[in-house]
């Protein structure tokens, strides 16, 4: 029998920490925040034309080198690719003859150096092609979402006593979740390119979903035994329900990461950060479940909000068996 | 071995014969949303069509000219938005290109006649010779052409004159009595030859509102044009409706055209001339299109016209934003890990594990077919929201074994054990898949209010998977288990827990 409510104040400090350097890392000052991708800024398109035979995937690997790991690729058949980027710059200086030229004219040759011939056939300044309002829109329907969950889950848990605690403990897990998600994916993208992109919002969702999914089974478990044994003390109740679902929660998590790993680990480099965001996802979800939104249950139940992150032994814990 | 059970194993199998028959027929034709293949991917995963267009700005004073390209961008996106091409990428390229990329490779045609026309809906009258003008002609170099040269003329008749080779050019000039020439578009010349005397040459229909005279055109309609179908002839047509204004230019229109033909032309094209019978005054219908065309015009008329002419400079097929290669990795990576969670489950579950696999490909084959046969279009944020949702059917099949197994622990018989497990785990399916079903709603809901289609993507093709998967928990595998209590592996407990 595993004490887990005993170390609640261990899981409050870790994922505090790993929140708030997360949030100093997504506030947007200086090389701070993260950037939007290309879909949501106006960038420059270039069509280009090799004469040897290209890959895609060389293609966007030596893009990467010459800093443009953001650029959209796809081939047109015969030689030609339409390469989206960031905006290029007027004036660049060649990092080999110190020359100055444009940063076209640079990649260019940077492109012709490895592939042999190349030309570029037409580039053009482009447009936005999705509005920026998509990700705040994204957030503000999550934060319906979540109301929506809240009354869901109260009501569902209506016959414990003050079943609303379920329901705002669901949505602190939830929001905890995106927090270190979104915290994590800001602090690499400090060190490589990661960037808003539409993957990127489409991986935030599903890992809310997953939070959700796992809070309830874990909760499920509590409604159940709270029902079975009503005037047994919360912190037992909660820690035999925990420790019953255990097997459960390591079961479900490791056959979606054993999904996951396989896709980071072999899958193409194109959907890697994407993958990343539900692999943290999906841990996170599993941990936040038992370590937060169970744990914040005992909390609310004792009124020692006060006492959160106070320095104390864990207490012994009477348990069922133990 | 119960009937009902019996009878449900009987459905399961018709289903599954029902999703392989669908995947047998490909692709599936539905006319009504258009030749579509079956399960269609979106730009991301398999590529599509790459339009760009260049804008004629000749008419167009500079400084409007960027917020047209703009409003334009945005029409055709409402255009394509609501011909159900979910999640296409269009974007300007200064200073005078548009590009549209459509995911898939089917039906290039309409989407070009979709997303190119300017659609200008404009309704003129044939013009009467009680006007008492002559006519003149130039010819396409914008040469006038002797009054003499059109033979048979009267003053009170008039002529549309044009050189022969150039016959799509015609140019009308209309003089009226004192000498006023009075310009008129080519267009308004429908089908005649050159020195034949014209009975189909059309003026604008104009009705008068507040001393004011208007013509009568697609800007008054109301965005809720359809597609019917006419039931005394079975052809279809377009139903539209008026504004107030272009009710009363309707009605002032109609009731004087009487017995007379309206015609109704698309980009000064005449779709058709329907006789006038009585005064109407709020909506009409439009007859003589195919249903491809009346689909494609209703989308129009309910967007709006484009604020500029688009010239098509390039059509090519486009490889995926994901790279081929890179997808064709990622897909052996998903099989591996597929394969790696199979693996586990038989291992760790046994038995229920082997019927936990079998009801998983049982949900992974009705999902598939509902993709073919609904018009979703499948993109990354699909294949994450797919991800979920196989996650949680796998989890529903977990609740369910470690209950069961909880119960065997218990000391039950494995037929009793596999009843309360199932009930048990049941409040556990139901509220986390509640749950995520509400979150899809409201994901749903939000990104179709706010025309945030990733997100409506992703929503719709998790609910589609979560719903699929309570379904599978709940007769799938519970029927599964019930049958395997009858056979000889229920002797050995020892095969039902880890």
């Amino acid at each position: 029998m595993i004490n887990f409510v005993g170390r609640r104040k261990w899981y409050f400090l870790i994922s505090g920490i790993i929140i708030l350097i997360g949030i100093v890392f997504l506030i947007p000052v200086g090389p701070f925040g993260l950037a939007w991708g290309i879909e949501f800024t106006s960038g420059s398109m270039m069509t280009l034309s090799f004469e040897q035979e290209v890959e895609q995937a060389e293609l966007q690997e030596e893009m990467a080198t010459v800093g443009h790991s953001e650029a959209i690729i796809q081939g047109t058949g015969e030689g030609t690719f339409i390469v989206r980027t960031g905006k290029l710059a007027e004036e660049v200086k060649d990092p080999e003859t110190g020359e100055m030229m444009t940063e076209e004219e640079s990649i260019r040759r940077a492109l012709e150096e490895r592939f042999g011939p190349v030309e570029i056939l037409s580039s053009y300044d482009i447009s936005p092609s999705m509005a920026r309002g998509i990700a705040s829109k994204a957030a503000l329907a999550v934060a319906v979402a979540a109301v929506g969950i809240l009354l869901y889950v109260t009501w569902a848990f209506r016959r414990l006593m003050r079943s609303l605690r379920f329901g705002v403990c669901a949505i602190v897990a939830l929001v905890h979740d995106v927090l270190i998600v979104l915290g994590i994916y800001a602090f690499l993208g400090f060190f490589f390119l990661m960037e808003i992109d539409v993957m990127f919002i489409a991986g935030v969702l599903t890992v809310i979903g997953y939070s959700v999914n796992d809070t309830i089974v874990v909760f499920d478990r509590i409604r159940e035994n709270v029902a079975k044994s009503p005037g047994g003390a919360l912190e037992t109740t909660i820690n035999n329900s925990i420790m019953e679902t255990l097997g459960r929660s390591l079961s479900t998590s490791l056959t979606t990461l054993f999904v996951l790993l396989a896709l980071f680990l072999f899958g193409g480099v194109t959907i890697h950060n994407f993958v990343l965001v539900l692999l943290v996802g999906v841990i996170t979800g599993t941990y936040s479940s038992i370590c937060i939104a169970s744990q914040l249950l005992i909390v609310w139940e004792n009124k020692k909000f006060r006492r959160l992150f106070s320095w104390v032994r864990p207490r012994r814990v009477p348990v069922r068996g133990g | 071995m119960s009937r009902r059970n019996i009878l449900t194993l009987v459905g399961i199998a018709l289903l599954v014969a029902f999703a392989a028959s669908v995947m047998a027929i490909d692709p599936i034709d539905l006319p009504l949303i258009g030749e579509r293949e079956g399960v269609v991917l979106g730009l991301d995963l398999r590529g599509g069509v790459y339009l760009e267009y260049q804008a004629d700005f000749s008419d167009i004073p500079e400084g409007q000219r960027e917020g047209r390209l703009e409003e334009t961008r945005r029409i055709i996106e409402d255009r394509v938005d609501e011909w159900g091409v979910s999640e296409p990428d269009i974007y300007t390229m200064s200073p005078d290109r548009i590009v549209v990329q459509l995911p898939g490779f089917a039906d290039i045609e309409g989407a070009k006649e979709l997303v190119g026309k300017t659609a200008e809906l404009v309704f003129r009258e044939p013009a009467t010779s009680g006007s008492t003008s002559v006519a003149v002609g130039v010819d396409a170099g914008g040469t006038q052409i002797a009054v003499d040269d059109v033979t048979d003329f009267a003053v009170g008749d008039v002529f549309a004159v044009g050189s022969e080779d150039t016959a799509e050019a015609k140019t009308i000039v209309v003089v009226d009595e004192a000498s006023n020439i009075i310009t008129v578009d080519s267009g308004f010349v429908y089908d005649h030859a050159v020195d034949e005397p014209v009975a189909n040459l059309w003026v604008p229909a104009t009705g008068t509102i507040d001393g004011q005279e208007k013509a009568l055109a697609g800007a008054y309609l109301m965005p809720n044009t359809y597609v019917d179908i006419n039931p005394q002839t079975a052809e279809p047509v377009v139903a539209f409706e008026w504004d107030a204004t272009g009710a009363e230019l309707f009605y002032q229109i109609t009731g004087r055209l009487i017995e007379q033909p309206l015609g109704i032309f698309l980009d000064n094209e005449l779709i058709s001339a329907p006789t006038v019978k009585t005064q109407i005054r709020e909506s009409g219908i439009i007859e003589g299109l195919t249903l491809s065309d009346a689909q494609t015009l209703a989308i129009q008329l309910n967007t709006g016209a484009l604020p500029l002419t688009l010239h098509e400079v390039r059509t090519q097929k486009v490889d995926p934003t994901l790279g081929a290669e890179s997808l064709e990795k990622s897909l052996m990576a998903g099989i591996i890990g597929l394969a790696l969670l199979l693996l586990f489950m038989i291992l760790y579950y046994r038995v229920p594990g082997v019927l936990a696999c079998i009801a998983l490909f049982i949900y992974g084959a009705i999902l598939l077919t509902i993709f073919k046969l609904w018009p979703v279009t499948l993109t990354l944020a699909g294949i994450a929201a797919l991800i979920l949702s196989l996650g949680i059917a796998v989890d529903a099949n977990i609740l369910i074994f470690e209950r069961v197994k909880e119960e065997i622990r218990g000391g039950k018989s494995l037929r009793a054990a596999i009843e309360t497990g199932f009930s048990r785990a049941w409040p556990a399916i139901r509220d986390s898949n509640v749950s995520t079903l509400i979150i899809c709603a409201i994901l749903f809901w939000f990104g179709g209010t706010f025309g945030a289609a990733p997100v409506m993507g992703f929503a719709l093709t998790l609910g589609i998977g979560v719903a699929v998967s309570m379904f599978t928990a709940i007769v799938v595998t519970r029927t599964f288990l019930r049958m395997i209590v009858f056979t000889p592996l229920a002797r050995r407990t020892s095969l039902f827990r880890p």
